[in-house]
């Protein structure tokens, strides 16, 4: 597999929200607006290239019988730092994600490509992998995002153009899940040509 | 590849790794400790300064005993109280609903701030909109509170009227825990409801518990 492929593998083939359906937790709950998912999107893929980068160098050393505690430590360790930092830093991207970034440490994406990926090839191309799949989960994110905002509140990243509301249910959520259901059957029938 | 799973491998493992993840947490928690601190007291100092009137300046936090009541800082100008800014919680439609509350010293409500909420986006949420009509009225309300459906003056939201009640119930605890204070601490018999002929004596005694407190 080129190098290349790796990327772009994360963005369709693998696509983590529509194709292989991963996460489904942060992408329905905290897609209310472009800015949260795109937030939320880059939070993920942090965590994701970390700890893709310290499973596949620590992967030889560790034990069959305990590789998973040893990768949910490698990735709760990282996800704890970006808290901290994001505390520190970003106080009001903290505040609207809140609770969705502690629970990062169960996102099946991350211990999924730990396991499917990086704790079986080497660093470099376990960065690769993250960095797709986690521009993947960024784009679809803020794509939900959009949509939502859009229907939801007239607003494109905080950017009114239609004044008053737009269609409740949308910023809600069966917004949510009804906005999924329709990128995936269009995103699936693009990839498929 | 990977090695064997014997006892002592998986222990030195886990303790290994384990041992490096404390290590690198104790020290970006030690980096962003100032910081994280720093941004938690920036925003309650512009939480505090967003309902109480320019000027003058805030106290140390109080405690408070009364039902709902966080706690309150008192603004001074020259040794005398010119507002309270009280942190009061009412239960709303999906949980708590935290304000800070900004009252002048006879009752009247300054300008009030959502701190936390849980309401519905789109319906009860709106009661955090800055400008909106439900919060506009606060400014300066010395009315009855309670919403018009329950006989007061206060304009509900629209289709959220226990997001309008927990406010209200929120606003009402702040304003009652400052007419306990001044009108408590002005003359004994002086009642809290007769606010015109009190509140004269009210902002010219107000200073004394202040500086009473300033010492516990």
């Amino acid at each position: 597999m080129s190098k290349f492929s790796l990327i772009t593998k994360g963005l369709l083939k693998e696509n983590p929200t529509f194709v292989l359906v991963l996460g489904m937790c942060p992408t329905l709950a905290t897609t209310t607006s472009a800015m949260n998912g795109l937030e939320m999107g880059l939070a993920t893929m942090f965590v994701l290239i970390l700890s893709n980068i310290v499973i596949s160098l620590i992967a030889p050393v560790v034990p069959d019988k305990v590789h998973i505690p040893v990768y949910i430590v490698v990735i709760a360790t990282f996800v704890t730092v970006l808290q901290l930092v994001m505390q520190a830093y970003t106080p009001g991207a903290f505040k609207t994600l809140g609770l969705f970034i502690p629970l990062i440490v169960v996102n099946c994406i991350i211990l999924g490509r730990a396991e499917a990926f990086a704790g079986k090839n080497s660093v470099w191309d376990s960065a690769l992998d993250g960095i797709g799949i986690g521009i993947g989960f960024t784009l679809s994110l803020t794509v939900i995002g959009i949509v939502r905002e859009i229907l939801g509140s007239g607003a494109v990243f905080g950017w009114k153009f239609i004044s008053g509301d737009g269609i409740l249910a949308f910023v809600m959520a069966p917004g949510a899940f009804i906005v999924l259901g329709y990128l995936m059957v269009l995103f699936n029938k693009i990839a498929k040509k | 590849m990977a090695a064997k799973s014997t006892l002592t491998n998986m222990v030195l493992c886990l303790f290994g790794v384990c041992f490096v993840c404390a290590a690198l947490l104790g020290a970006v928690f030690v980096v962003t400790k100032a910081p994280i601190e720093e941004a938690a007291a920036a925003e309650a100092r512009a939480s505090i300064a967003k309902v109480l009137p320019a000027g003058g300046e805030i106290s140390a936090e109080m405690p408070s005993d009364a039902e709902g009541i966080g706690g309150y800082f008192v603004q001074t100008s020259d040794g005398a109280v010119t507002a309270y800014a009280v942190k009061s919680v009412a239960g709303g439609f999906g949980g708590p609903l935290a304000l800070m509350v900004g009252v002048l010293p006879d009752g009247t409500v300054f300008n009030t701030s959502v701190l936390s909420h849980s309401e519905t986006p789109g319906l009860g949420a709106k009661c955090t909109e800055e400008g909106s009509r439900f919060r506009e009225q606060w400014k300066g309300f010395s009315g009855a509170l309670s919403v018009k459906k329950d006989g007061g003056d206060v304009d509900a939201i629209t289709a959220s009227t226990i997001t309008s009640r927990a406010y209200t119930k929120a606003v009402a605890q702040a304003v009652a825990l400052v007419k306990g204070m001044s009108g408590g601490s002005a003359v004994h018999s002086a009642t809290a409801t007769h606010e015109p002929a009190q509140k004269t004596s009210v902002d010219g005694t107000a200073a004394a518990p202040k500086t009473k407190e300033d010492q516990l």
